[in-house]
């Protein structure tokens, strides 16, 4: 909170702090993103986070169309999870307008969620080693495997990216069985991706001297913080949603959570891998227990929703932590407020805490294990 | 998940735990039923330090801080009102009439705080503070030294809707440009217009 340039040098003494602006255009700095740090020597002694250089008033823009059209924006905020994305904005209509989702729609939301858990952890893990100089082998690795879910999006939904695949009350189309069993040979292959992954990265010297210790976060200050996702479980609290709120129909799958010890940058890149171990996990038991049936509720009306007078509030774990959206209906066919919960945003709270003391090439990879996406952090 | 106390308990409960705090209240009209306690500014941070430090509630997490731009509006219902009316013969005689009454309600601005337990895994629970209007008089206390978590979350919502957040250690715009001066998210708010030559051929 303090550290103004005259308090710093009455420590360190005149002309020993020194000023750098990280970005905004620095490869490693995960897209459009500046930290003022003030330096002594190597360490750092003050950060401050810069953003919303990709800011576009996204809520604004949702509370001038009508429900259904905030979707596709939705699909734009964290643009490397739009299935989940969307799965946050739909509960929150649904709870706002008391919609009921069919059975199949919940096990097809969940099959896409974790699908889209699975390639955003592993391209995650890519990232940050890309950070710590691994130029390109993990990073490709994970994005080999990414690929192959993508397709499976752009099989089921039109887009590879920007799905706008969920509807309040279910889906847009539904799955056919072929695409089912594509995903089943998929789920049965990625645990070996995971153990070749793991066993590339998890004993590695470079990684363990670089991560160990470094980017520490006590589990006080995590949970203060409002830290959520697997940057809260590496610190070693025992929170997600997924269990909490058992939204869907999670409470049907057994599933563990991971939890880490040291809550540094080593906790929170094995919380990543154990995730997609456990992630795969939850797959294999929905894709045994899909039912046949509708995938929306034919009584919804999509165009035109008009949500009684009130307010909800939705959450659901998305891959970086809890995303939330705030809707307040007056009862027409726009929402009065819409607001964002940006787990990215927030848990770029602590940054500074996390890097004071560290130097100053530990501070990117620091950032690196926060896992955020500027789409949704600028909104 | 332990269940929490209903809105009413809620209210004594802090009423009693922080003497002299006023709470309100606020149902919820839609299916989510998640009514929401709003609190008077003065007793604003011991209500949040109570709720935080009570061993029964312990709602360590606050996860969502927003503002909320209210105009000021005006609805007009119709009343049954009895009247005295002069009769034909020139006696007064009591009858009912109809008449439409406004109410003004001056406009405010609101934050409003969703608090969950990461210790008890409950929630939300929802606080609601409110700024005297939308002009002037836009302070409410900062609940940052309480929860560290709204801290950007305070920066943005005085950022986009100008609420002033006393006794937050860092209040800058986070979002849009230090030099920018509307406040883009209020509802009354005209952007410029998007016209590039503008600037050239005023």
């Amino acid at each position: 909170m303090s550290g103004t340039l005259a308090e710093l040098e009455s420590i360190a003494g005149p002309g020993e702090i020194m000023e750098v602006s990280m970005g905004p255009h620095h490869p490693s700095t995960h897209g459009v993103f500046r930290m003022d740090v003030r330096l002594e020597g190597e360490k750092v002694v003050r950060l401050k986070p810069v953003f919303g250089y990709l800011h576009r008033n996204h809520e604004k823009i949702a509370e001038h169309g009508a429900y259904l059209s905030a979707i596709p924006y939705t699909d734009r905020l964290d643009y490397l999870c739009s299935m989940t994305n969307n799965w946050g904005y739909v509960l929150a209509v649904e709870k706002l307008a008391g919609i009921a989702v069919p059975e199949r729609a919940e096990y097809i939301r969940v099959i896409a969620a974790e699908l889209t858990r699975f390639q955003n952890h592993a391209g995650l893990v890519g990232f940050l080693l890309q950070d710590m100089g691994a130029s390109g082998t993990p990073l490709m690795y994970a994005f080999r495997e990414r690929e192959k879910i993508l397709d499976l999006f752009e099989s089921l939904s039109g887009a590879r990216m920007m799905c706008n695949y969920m509807r309040f009350g279910g889906l847009r189309v539904d799955c056919t069985t072929g695409w089912l069993d594509e995903v089943r040979q998929l789920t049965a292959r990625l645990p070996r991706f995971v153990d070749e992954f793991e066993n590339l990265l998890r004993g590695n010297e470079i990684l363990m001297a670089r991560t160990q210790g470094t980017g520490v976060l006590s589990h006080e200050l995590a949970i203060n913080a409002g830290v959520t996702g697997p940057m809260l479980r590496a610190s070693g609290v025992n929170y997600d949603i997924r269990k909490v709120d058992k939204y869907g129909i999670y409470d049907r799958f057994d599933f563990r959570v991971p939890l880490g010890d040291h809550g540094d940058v080593y906790d929170r890149y094995m919380m990543r891998i154990l995730e997609m171990r456990e992630t795969l996990k939850i797959l294999e038991q929905a894709l045994r227990g899909i039912p046949e049936g509708p995938i929306i509720d034919p009584k919804v009306r999509l165009r035109g929703l008009r949500p009684k007078a009130g307010e909800a509030y939705g959450r659901i774990e998305s891959p970086k932590g809890e995303l939330g959206f705030f809707l307040i209906s007056d009862g027409s066919t726009n929402p009065y407020r819409y607001r964002v919960r940006p787990p990215s945003m927030i848990n770029l709270t602590i940054l500074e805490d996390m890097c004071l003391g560290q130097n100053v090439a530990d501070v990117v990879i620091t950032l690196g294990s926060v896992d955020i996406v500027l789409g949704e952090v600028d909104r | 998940m332990s269940p929490l106390p209903t809105p009413e308990d809620f209210k004594a409960q802090i009423e009693a735990g922080v003497p002299g705090s006023v709470v309100t209240v606020i149902p919820n009209g839609s299916p989510s039923a998640q009514h929401s306690l709003l609190v008077d500014n003065d007793h604003a941070r011991a209500v949040a330090l109570f709720l935080r430090d009570h061993p029964d509630l312990r709602l360590d997490y606050c996860s969502l801080v927003t503002g909320v731009d209210w105009l000021d509006s005006e609805t007009t219902e119709k009343v049954k009102v009895k009247k005295l009316v002069d009769g034909p013969d020139g006696s007064q005689q009591e009858t009912e009439v109809e008449e439409t009454r406004k109410t003004k309600r001056p406009g405010y601005l609101e934050a409003v705080y969703h608090l969950f337990s990461m210790d008890k895994k409950h929630g939300p629970v929802i606080l609601r503070l409110r700024a005297a209007n939308r002009t002037d008089q836009t302070n409410i206390p900062s609940l940052t030294p309480v929860w560290r978590s709204a801290e950007f979350q305070e920066r943005e919502a005085f950022d986009l809707y100008g609420i002033v957040f006393d006794g937050h250690p860092d209040l800058r715009r986070i979002l849009m440009w230090d030099g920018f001066v509307d406040f883009p998210m209020r509802k009354d708010y005209v952007p410029p217009a998007d016209d590039p030559l503008a600037e050239v051929h005023p």
